[in-house]
């Protein structure tokens, strides 16, 4: 194989597992070690910088980041990388003057936002320190999107998200809350120079089966539901609730309904448990909180009686796998089973709804009705309009929208300046020894073996009383830290210098999982692997392969599972490795070198 | 730096039949200079012992004094360990084996601990053919007592000191080869690739086995006047061919040109397939080995690989009818049968 290029900074990042899974590449390892050091100001300004609403998601992230984690490949579980951003939001001191300052003087361009979600939020962030005029267009009476109207307080605080939100509008933003957008030519007329479409995926789907007619009345949209206990407009529930779905709105309203004083909760949904789309730690929270979840029922037809809901019949199925793995629910061939009801909360969807754009203004749509857009920059066929998270590509999650938010706002900088949106700055990056002493370094390596601390929760009667408890406690500063030592420093890179080598084998020797091999070169790459020291099958993961060294033989890593705990380095008898901080943002609106 | 070495192993590490990993044979993390070649033999050890199947209990291994007689710390930290006096590791073998034959003894020593103080000692266990193998971690150097010049040392050869060693270099697989050894070998620490079978195979022989190791000492002794650097070994190695190591348990599967390989079956039943690389070199004959040894000597080359093996080897307990039981089998009437079973081996001797 040719030698790898460690000058692209892409190969170090991918090294750094949970910030290349990130969808905003939040530098992760670094705010671990400031928590650990007890920066927490420091570690909330990073992880702010790179995900706008750290309070929020050290709460509600869906922490991709978290089954990307190096150390649940060595470990039972990876680093608690979520709870431990929650820990720097809720340690913080007051941030108020590490926020950008904010230019007097306005560069004249005027951007308009619709929606007040994160994807927008995280627009006007990036461009309110540019000198850009925004406005924020939202039909709810405050903005944070669905992170206000969806997410449950009892996972989400007002108070975290206030202040979250509160850092951006403060900037000088310009907000028409309580405004419904009906029409993109209104807003084109107002000649702003750039649009940007955040409006979310803000339509919930329903279950058309018999019966629904004349159950109208107990059967809801789940988040039309959920955003009606949000704002206050719905303030309890009958006693017998059925939600169907499996995805976390499902976890979210049942969870809701067992707080608004339902009794018999119960989530029942067609797949089977395992499949369900809710994230593990959702189907946790919900059974902790005495909620069952019958799986494989597929709904059939509600029961009414008498004009009045009395329950849903459902068939039993089983799922069945065909040889290509594509999965198919069939019946059982058992009697329907009745499940009593008085409500019914539908959580099996929601969807884009763009009937407020014409389709006369040169924004084209696709077979499925969505915008058409270009992948990178999120420009629409209409040049000044561009569109970001749910609103782009389909529902997804706040740090998905985050990420999408920063690059449309780099592309409605581009577009405003005249440049090329294929000018795409090129991340910040930067690489430094950690070197101390002879075998010393300025990080940590001892590797800790520590499992995954478990986070506390609130008492469950307490939580159960009241919708606004907010039932994890979130780790105190103790365990934050015995947490923080868990992470690996993936970052803290193993460069390789073969000028230096003298193939002692020294660092194959110490190296405590295998990675590394002094061998003849292969061209191809399975061939190499089958070669290495250690076993190597998980392709996902580079191979660190150096140049010819004067036996002809190359140093090949496999970067799998290093622990990054520096033996290598600190047996070299030449210093050929070293141990050096990466250090990878992406870069955001105008601040390209 | 680092004094412990993190828990955490390669989680698809292969077992052996034992159902045991590498880190199963594994010991304490190393004191040695960084990038000691002593280092690189103790991997080979823990591989070789691992991929045989050996239990570590049944393991001794025992060492005298020196760096190299300090790195049985650092593998095997589960098997049977005794740290000798300077030079004096084959006294101690031979009394544990006479005691208890039943284990295997790897006996660990270095240039100085062998070739200086212990020559005597270690030209008596070699002639005796005692079962045990006998690794030197031969750096040419007292790497323990700050790098003086070892009786191994080349003539001429300049250590970090700066002088040129003015005496003739002690040969030692010469001199175990002469006075009756039956396996012989000589390897390079940085080559695993040959060391490593050449350890299972001086484990599978019966009888006196020794590897002697070239293993550069990186703080006095890798200097560019030293004859044992890392660089001069690299470029002076000539092996006299390839060694294959094939247990007992696994089927023979690839075939050789039969001119060129020949496999040899050991008493354990494992076979050692030996590709030659010079026709003229025959293992199994002890000219050939000598011949060789002091043509590569003539020519300053290194010469590794398998010198030297005896296929009928009678080893010590053989030789001396020793007890097959171990001593601690046995109970205090075996042990000690009394005056009137003394008394008739008195008589038998007048
Ligand atoms: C029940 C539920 C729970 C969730 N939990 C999580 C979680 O725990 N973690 C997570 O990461 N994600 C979660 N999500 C998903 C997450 O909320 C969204 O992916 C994210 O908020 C999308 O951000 P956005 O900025 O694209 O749009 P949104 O947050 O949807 O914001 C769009 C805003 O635009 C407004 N709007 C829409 N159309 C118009 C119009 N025509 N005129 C004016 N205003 C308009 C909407 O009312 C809304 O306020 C959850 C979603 C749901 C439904
Ligand atoms: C009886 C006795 N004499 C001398 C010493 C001092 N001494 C300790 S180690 C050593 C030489 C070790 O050399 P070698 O066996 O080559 O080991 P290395 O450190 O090079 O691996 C000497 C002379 C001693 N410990 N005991
Ligand atoms: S161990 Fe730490 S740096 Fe490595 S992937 Fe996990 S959280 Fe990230
Ligand atoms: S840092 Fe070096 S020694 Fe440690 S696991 Fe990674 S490659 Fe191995
Ligand atoms: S320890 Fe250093 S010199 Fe020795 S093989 Fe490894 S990189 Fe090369
Ligand atoms: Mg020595």
């Amino acid at each position: 194989m040719n030698p790898t290029d460690v000058k692209n900074p892409e190969y170090f990042h991918k090294v750094v597992d949970c910030q290349y899974a990130c969808p905003a590449h939040t530098p992760v390892p670094e705010y671990i070690r400031l928590i650990a050091q007890q920066r927490y100001t420091d570690a909330y300004m990073i992880n702010w910088e790179s995900n706008v609403f750290p309070g929020v998601l050290g709460r509600t992230c869906d922490r991709p980041c978290e089954p990307a984690c190096r150390r649940g490949r060595i470990d039972e579980e990876p680093v608690a990388i979520c709870r431990l951003k929650r820990v720097a939001a809720d340690n913080k001191s007051d941030v108020a003057d590490r926020m950008p300052k904010i230019p007097e003087q306005k560069n004249g361009k005027r951007i308009a936002c619709i929606g007040g979600g994160p994807a927008s939020l995280t627009v006007a962030r990036d461009l309110m320190p540019l000198g850009y005029s925004i406005d924020i267009y939202d039909n709810q009476p405050m903005g944070g999107g669905m992170m206000r109207s969806q997410i449950p307080s009892f996972r989400l605080p007002d108070s975290v998200l206030n202040e979250e939100v509160n850092f951006i509008l403060d900037m000088g933003v310009t907000t028409f809350f309580n405004t419904e957008v009906t029409s993109m030519r209104e807003i084109l007329d107002k000649n702003y120079d750039a649009i940007f479409v955040g409006t979310g995926a803000p339509k919930g789907k329903l279950l058309n089966l018999p019966g629904l007619e004349e159950a109208s009345d107990s059967v809801y949209i789940g988040i039309q539901w959920l955003a009606n206990v949000a704002f206050g407009h719905t303030e309890q529930v009958a006693q017998k609730v059925i939600v169907l779905g499996g995805g976390n709105t499902a976890m979210d309203c049942c969870r809701t309904a067992k707080r608004l004083g339902g009794q018999d909760v119960r989530v029942v949904v067609r797949s089977p448990y395992a499949d369900m789309k809710a994230s593990p730690w959702e189907k946790e929270d919900a059974q902790h909180e005495g909620i069952p979840i019958f799986d494989n029922h597929t709904p059939k037809e509600f029961v009414v009686e008498n004009g009045k809901l009395k329950g849903m019949m459902f068939e039993k199925v089983e799922a069945v796998y065909d040889e290509n793995g594509k999965r198919s629910l069939v019946p059982t061939g058992e009697d329907w089973v009745f499940m009593e009801a008085d409500v019914v909360l539908m959580a099996i969807g929601q969807e884009n709804a763009f009937p407020w754009v014409e389709r006369d203004l040169g924004i084209a749509f696709d077979q499925w009705d969505m915008p058409k857009l270009d992948k990178v920059s999120f420009q629409s066929t209409r040049e000044n309009v561009f569109f970001g998270g749910d609103a782009a590509f389909g529902p997804e999650n706040v740090i998905t929208a985050v990420a999408q938010g920063h690059q449309a706002a780099i592309s409605i900088d581009l577009f405003c300046r005249g440049e090329s949106l294929l000018d795409r700055p090129a991340p910040h990056t930067n690489l430094v020894s950690t070197k101390m002493g002879v075998h010393e370094w300025n990080y940590d390596n001892q590797v800790e073996i520590d499992d995954r601390y478990v986070v506390p929760l609130v008492d469950l009667d307490k939580a159960l009383s009241d919708r606004k408890v907010e039932v994890e406690l979130g780790f105190d500063r103790e365990i934050a830290f015995k947490e923080a030592e868990r992470c690996l420093n993936c970052d803290v890179q193993t460069v390789f210098d073969e000028s230096r080598c003298i193939e002692c084998d020294a660092c194959v020797d110490i190296c405590p999982t295998d990675c590394i091999t002094f061998t003849a070169n292969e061209e191809d790459e399975s061939v190499l692997r089958a070669k290495l020291t250690g076993p190597s099958n998980n392709k996902t993961q580079e191979l660190y392969v150096s140049a010819a060294l004067p036996t002809t033989k190359v140093m090949v890593k496999d970067e799998n599972i290093c622990l990054h705990c520096g033996l290598c380095a600190e047996r070299c008898p030449t210093t050929a490795w070293d141990m050096q901080k990466y250090f990878y943002s992406v870069t955001k609106a105008g601040q390209a070198a | 730096m680092s004094y412990q070495i993190p828990k955490f192993r390669h989680p698809e590490l292969p077992k052996n039949q034992l159902g045991y990993t590498k880190a199963d044979y594994e010991g304490s993390i190393s004191t040695l200079c960084a990038g000691c070649g002593h280092d690189s033999i103790s991997g080979a050890i823990i591989k070789a012992v691992h991929e045989l199947s050996i239990e570590p209990h049944k393991i001794a291994k025992l060492s005298g004094i020196g760096c190299s007689s300090k790195s049985p710390t650092y593998f095997l930290g589960k098997s049977h360990g005794f740290n000798s006096v300077h030079g004096r590791m084959p006294s101690v073998v031979t009394g544990a084996a006479m005691a208890n034959r039943d284990l295997l003894y790897m006996g660990v020593s270095g240039d100085g601990d062998t070739a200086s103080i212990g020559l005597g000692q270690y030209g008596h266990v070699a002639r005796r053919n005692l079962n045990m193998v006998y690794i030197v971690m031969n750096n040419g150097c007292y790497g323990l007592t700050k790098g003086q010049d070892s009786a191994t040392a080349d003539e001429g050869s300049v250590s970090k000191k700066g002088e040129a060693n003015p005496f003739s270099a002690i040969d030692l697989p010469a001199i175990a080869l002469q006075i009756g050894a039956t396996f012989v070998a000589r390897s390079f620490s940085g080559d695993k690739e040959q060391l490593v079978p050449l350890i299972k195979a001086a484990i599978s022989h019966r009888g006196f086995a020794l590897i002697d190791v070239v293993s550069p000492c990186v703080t006095f002794n890798n200097t560019p006047g030293s004859t044992k650097s890392y660089e001069y070994a690299r470029e002076h190695m000539e092996a006299t061919g390839t060694v294959d190591f094939v247990p007992m348990h696994e089927e023979i599967t690839t075939k050789y040109d039969p001119g060129k390989t020949r496999d040899v079956t050991m008493h354990d039943g494992s076979v050692i397939r030996l590709k030659k690389v010079d026709d003229s070199f025959d293992p199994f004959d002890r000219l050939s080995a000598i011949t060789a040894l002091e043509k590569s000597r003539e020519s300053g080359q290194i010469l590794t690989g398998l010198l030297y093996m005896d296929k009928h080897s009678r080893d010590l307990h053989e030789a001396l009818q020793t007890s097959r039981t171990p001593l601690n089998q046995m109970n205090e009437h075996e042990l000690c049968p009394g005056s009137k079973v003394l008394e008739q081996i008195n008589q038998s001797l007048r």
